[in-house]
């Protein structure tokens, strides 16, 4: 198998489960871990007479989703029923939009891996065709004695996210689920929670011999439910695809599973057996039009694309790149330390360093006993819960700056604060960590110090040109001030008494 | 009124009898508002009526007796504690069985659906209840309300009161004849292409099939969602025009029914500023002769009064049929779907895997008439015909619309027969569809452009009632009712009694 001559096509249409309270044309709730067919009512079931009614917080949602890519927002979307039976759809129609969706067009920027941890790698742009809202069906099982459903989950509003066949490798693929699970959580549009099937993608993958411009015949495999699941599967698909081609044999536009267990593809069905949708528009739901004024109401919850923020971190607060990485990740986190980069904007960086080591490193520490945490339930603590406030940590970072404290005693003052949420300057205080910048009493220790035949050497060292001799002189000076004297002040002196 | 007045309006009033069950609803209501008349009397009266008539007629397919009791003495109760809830506290209405009563049968007059009982009421149940009527019994009807002649039941026959060996008309037969009959005074039906107003004929009683959007659907069994109206029908226009009044309110739970901003009705029209259109033609089609001649009388009845007769030219409403049975039949083969014994109704037992008895429920379940329009409408739906059929139907129905509206800029009502011939003989037309879906040529055009459409009993074929038909604009039901007033105030077609 030669893969270099070839080219991998890629479009995805991925199922995003939005963030609402009610399902997407009823008003009862939805959740995942409930009893099942708990989550149901006459509208949900298809009773007979039952009607839907679209959820506008539903449709608010996917509008948002289309501010935060860029998308067009139609004047007017509407419904149309895409007719199949199967036990776990209720209507044995699903409503969906085919000819008027939510959104079109659009973009997701996504960024490939680097050549190391440390270095950006290629940023590319990866163009959507259109989202459009539709509803989920129920889950049908089988047991031993028959077959099992429900319906809890049918009438979850869904998201339908098609791309461009805009992606060129499985690791693009991966990349740009990335990004928009971040997008698509950042804005609270939807939680992407996975392991609750919160976002499910079909992959249509194709190859074509290198500088090919027609597109090879396509397959779509259904229902992948995880990032590793969509990289493992389009690897497989492609290097199937390719070795049927290199060996004679054509490509069957088919519809196919992935068997994550086995890590192998299957078909479902050819081309013969496609279902026949008939879609018609739903004639229960009117055209639903999209005023200006809710489009320009839902443009003020935009976030800033978390590129955006990755460029303007590195280049306009100065910061590296894995630290800006690591920010743009997390929304409250970056929010959380642009907030304290408020409060102290001389350092941006100083500030990153504490968030992006310790902050998230003392977060992500079990923690076992502190006052009201019960001791026998290891919680890990939140970054809302965190003690520690935004400009607490900017008040630690300028007084190191300023030279209050030293680097060390820093240290010990964020581990306080992080425990108790004081504030930096209480802290020092209370610990008498202060450094010491009192000339008057450092020079009485220093030249004591200078005084002991101990350090003679280095002095003569020092004096013959060797500037690093100094250092020798410092440890001693420092362990007589207990770690509280001002280094820069140490060395100040001691070049004056050395002369 | 004191007593001596009471008993000089008694003298004088000619329905004063014993014979309750013929009394208007508006009578009713200004009996029991007089103290003269006990919801509960009424109710007694009527179901011994039932008893005697309904294996006649075949009517009604449920009725809760004790439920229906328990309905009159609360509304006894509160008309004596002051607290009646409106005109028609009391008073019974029957219900098409398409359209839910919690707790009842909700069959469809479909084995698909014979052990269905609903968990919920429908809007306009829930509307009734607020207006204190007794939701009385359920009616009989061509299965999923597809049919002329209600002998698509799979439940029962029902019979035309005016001659038991003909058909009442359909879908909503049993609505009709339970109001010929004498069984009830006010019933609700469904009309999707003429369901309502095409048995008001036949049956000699009133119907209306409402502007799309005025009573919500929430709770009606849909047949073809974008035609379907639940309507009320009674033995007169008042009655008809107050049951009207109790249905037509908002509900959120059907997106297609107007909010209250969106209910300005028009005005009505005195009769001799009335201005009515005539369809050219329209009785040289295959139209009875007596049909004709009554539909003539009821013309030169209003140039008499005063209203200018003007023909009006409707050159689509010959595609009406067939885009109704495109229309119709493709929104139905999406819509019956849900029926496939998975969640309720009729289940195979003969199945072994879960898409085996989806299939076999269905085969089962339905019947000839409703796998007939299932297939077709899947057929017009289905990839390389959706264009040739569905679509080219929805621009015909677009056509037909904008002519219709047209001609309402012109006139105030398009008067025609409401059904070319009188009632036939049950079985006479089962085998023949075509001729069968012939009897709604007239009353579709308004299913498809959604405008209001009336039917009114004005005159006989030999012994069977014969109806006129207008059709109005948008929201202009108060201008069809006070022009149908006009013509019922001179004739005796009011409360005429078929001759059981």
């Amino acid at each position: 198998m030669s893969e270099s001559t070839w080219e991998i096509v890629i479009g995805l249409e991925v199922h995003v489960q939005l963030r609402t309270r009610t399902k997407v044309f009823a008003s009862v709730p939805w959740g995942f871990g409930e009893e099942p067919n708990e989550q149901v009512d006459p509208v949900v079931l298809g009773l007979p007479g039952t009607l839907p009614v679209v959820n506008r917080a539903a449709v608010e949602q996917a509008i948002l989703f289309g501010l935060v890519v860029d998308a067009t927002i139609p004047e007017r979307c509407a419904w149309d029923r895409k007719n199949y039976f199967y036990p776990d759809n209720p209507k044995n129609y699903q409503l969906t939009q085919k000819d008027f969706p939510v959104t079109l067009g659009g973009q997701v920027e996504i960024e490939l891996p680097g050549p190391s941890r440390n270095v950006m790698g290629e940023h590319k742009s990866i163009r959507l065709h259109h989202a459009h809202l539709e509803e989920d069906v129920g889950k049908l099982s089988h047991s031993g004695s028959g077959s099992l459903v429900d319906y809890n989950r049918a009438g979850v509003p869904l998201l339908e996210i098609v791309t461009e066949p805009d992606l060129r490798s499985a690791t693009e693929a991966a990349a740009f689920l990335n990004a928009l699970v971040t997008m698509l959580t950042q804005a609270g549009v939807a939680d992407c929670d996975m392991e609750k099937g919160q976002l499910r993608c079909d992959a249509n993958v194709s190859v074509r011999r290198l500088g090919d411009t027609q597109l090879g015949t396509r397959t779509e495999t259904k229902n992948l439910n995880s990032i590793s699941g969509v990289r493992d599967c389009i690897q497989y698909e492609a290097a199937r695809q390719i070795r049927e081609l290199e060996e004679g044999r054509k490509i069957t536009q088919e519809t196919r599973g992935w068997n994550a267990v086995n890590a192998r593809g299957y078909v479902l069905r050819d081309k013969e057996d496609a279902h026949d949708y008939r879609y018609f528009p739903d004639p229960d739901i009117p055209t639903l039009k999209i005023s200006r004024a809710t489009v320009e109401r839902l443009q003020k919850l935009v976030p800033e694309r978390p590129f955006h923020r990755q460029r303007r971190y590195m280049e306009k607060l100065g910061l590296p790149y894995t630290s800006a990485s690591v920010l743009i990740a997390d929304k409250a986190l970056a929010d959380w330390f642009e907030a304290a980069v408020m409060a102290y904007p001389k350092n941006p960086s100083g500030i990153a360093n504490w968030v992006v080591n310790d902050l998230l490193r003392d977060l992500s520490v079990v923690t076992t006993a502190v006052d009201s945490f019960s001791e026998t339930t290891p919680i890990k603590v939140s970054l809302a819960d965190c003690r520690i406030k935004p400009a607490q940590l900017a008040g630690l970072v300028k007084i190191t700056d300023e030279g209050v404290i030293s680097k060390q005693q820093a240290k010990e003052v964020f581990a306080e604060m992080f425990r108790t949420g004081q504030e930096a300057g209480d802290i020092v205080n209370a610990k008498g960590l202060r450094q010491n910048s009192d000339a008057g009493e450092l020079e009485k220790i220093i030249q004591e110090v200078i005084a002991d035949p101990a350090v003679a050497k280095s002095i003569a060292e020092y004096r013959a040109g060797n500037e690093k001799a100094i250092n020798a002189l410092k440890g001693p000076i420092m362990k007589r001030t207990q770690g509280k004297a001002n280094p820069a002040m140490i060395d100040q002196l001691l070049r004056k008494h050395l002369g | 009124m004191d007593k001596s007045q009471f008993l000089v309006w008694l003298m004088t009033n000619p329905d004063m009898s014993d014979a309750l069950h013929l009394l208007s609803a508006t009578e009713i209501a200004q009996r029991l508002q007089a103290g003269t008349l006990t919801s509960r009397a009424l109710v007694d009266a009527l179901l011994a009526r039932y008893h005697a008539l309904n294996k006649k007629v075949g009517a009604f397919t449920y009725l809760a007796e004790p439920d229906v009791i328990a309905q009159a003495e609360a509304s006894d109760l509160r008309r004596k504690q002051g607290k009646a809830l409106g005109p028609l506290d009391g008073i019974p209405v029957a219900i098409k069985d398409n359209i839910a009563v919690k707790g009842q049968p909700l069959t469809c007059s479909s084995k698909m659906l014979a052990k269905l009982i609903s968990p919920y009421d429908a809007h306009v149940i829930e509307a009734l209840r607020a207006a204190g009527a007794i939701i009385y019994g359920r009616l009989n009807m061509d299965e999923f309300a597809m049919g002329s002649s209600t002998e698509n039941s799979a439940l029962q026959k029902t019979y035309n009161p005016w001659d038991l060996a003909r058909i009442p008309g359909g879908s909503s037969g049993g609505s009709a004849a339970a109001l010929a009959a004498g069984l009830v005074p006010l019933a609700l039906g469904s009309d999707t292409g003429g369901s309502i107003r095409q048995p008001a004929s036949h049956c000699g009683v009133v119907g209306l099939k409402p502007t799309y959007g005025l009573i919500s659907r929430y709770g009606l069994v849909a047949f073809a969602s974008s035609l379907d109206q639940i309507g009320p029908m009674a033995r007169s226009i008042d009655d008809c025009e107050l049951l009207l009044n109790a249905l037509a309110t908002p509900d959120a739970r059907d997106m297609t029914c107007f909010d209250k901003e969106q209910r300005t009705s028009l005005p009505p029209v005195a009769v001799n500023q009335l201005r009515i259109g005539i369809p050219r033609g329209i009785l040289d089609k295959g139209v009875g002769q007596e049909v004709a001649a009554a539909t003539r009388a009821a013309i030169d009845f209003y140039r008499s009064q005063g209203a200018t007769i003007v023909e009006v030219d409707l050159p689509s409403s010959d595609l009406a049929v067939p885009t109704y049975y495109v229309v119709a039949t493709a929104e139905a083969s999406s819509n019956l779907a849900r029926y496939d014994g998975v969640r309720y109704g009729h289940r195979s037992a003969q199945a072994t895997t879960p898409v085996e008895m989806m299939t076999l429920s269905r085969s089962e379940g339905f019947g000839p008439e409703v796998k007939r329009r299932i297939l077709l409408g899947t057929f017009v739906l289905s990839a390389g015909y959706a264009d040739a059929y569905y679509v080219r139907a929805l621009r015909a129905r677009s056509k037909i619309l904008s002519e219709h509206l047209a001609a309402l800029e012109k006139v105030d009502v398009i008067l025609t027969p409401t059904v070319p011939t009188p009632a036939f003989k049950a079985g006479e037309k089962i085998s023949d569809p075509l001729q069968l879906y012939l009897e709604d040529i007239f009353t579709i055009p308004a299913n498809l452009a959604g405008l209001p459409a009336l039917s009114v009993p004005c005159g006989k074929s030999q012994h069977l009632p014969v109806g006129f038909h207008l059709v109005g604009a948008p929201l202009s039901e108060k201008k069809l009712f006070a022009a149908s007033r006009v013509f019922e105030a001179a004739h005796s077609y009011r409360h005429q009694q078929a001759p059981l």
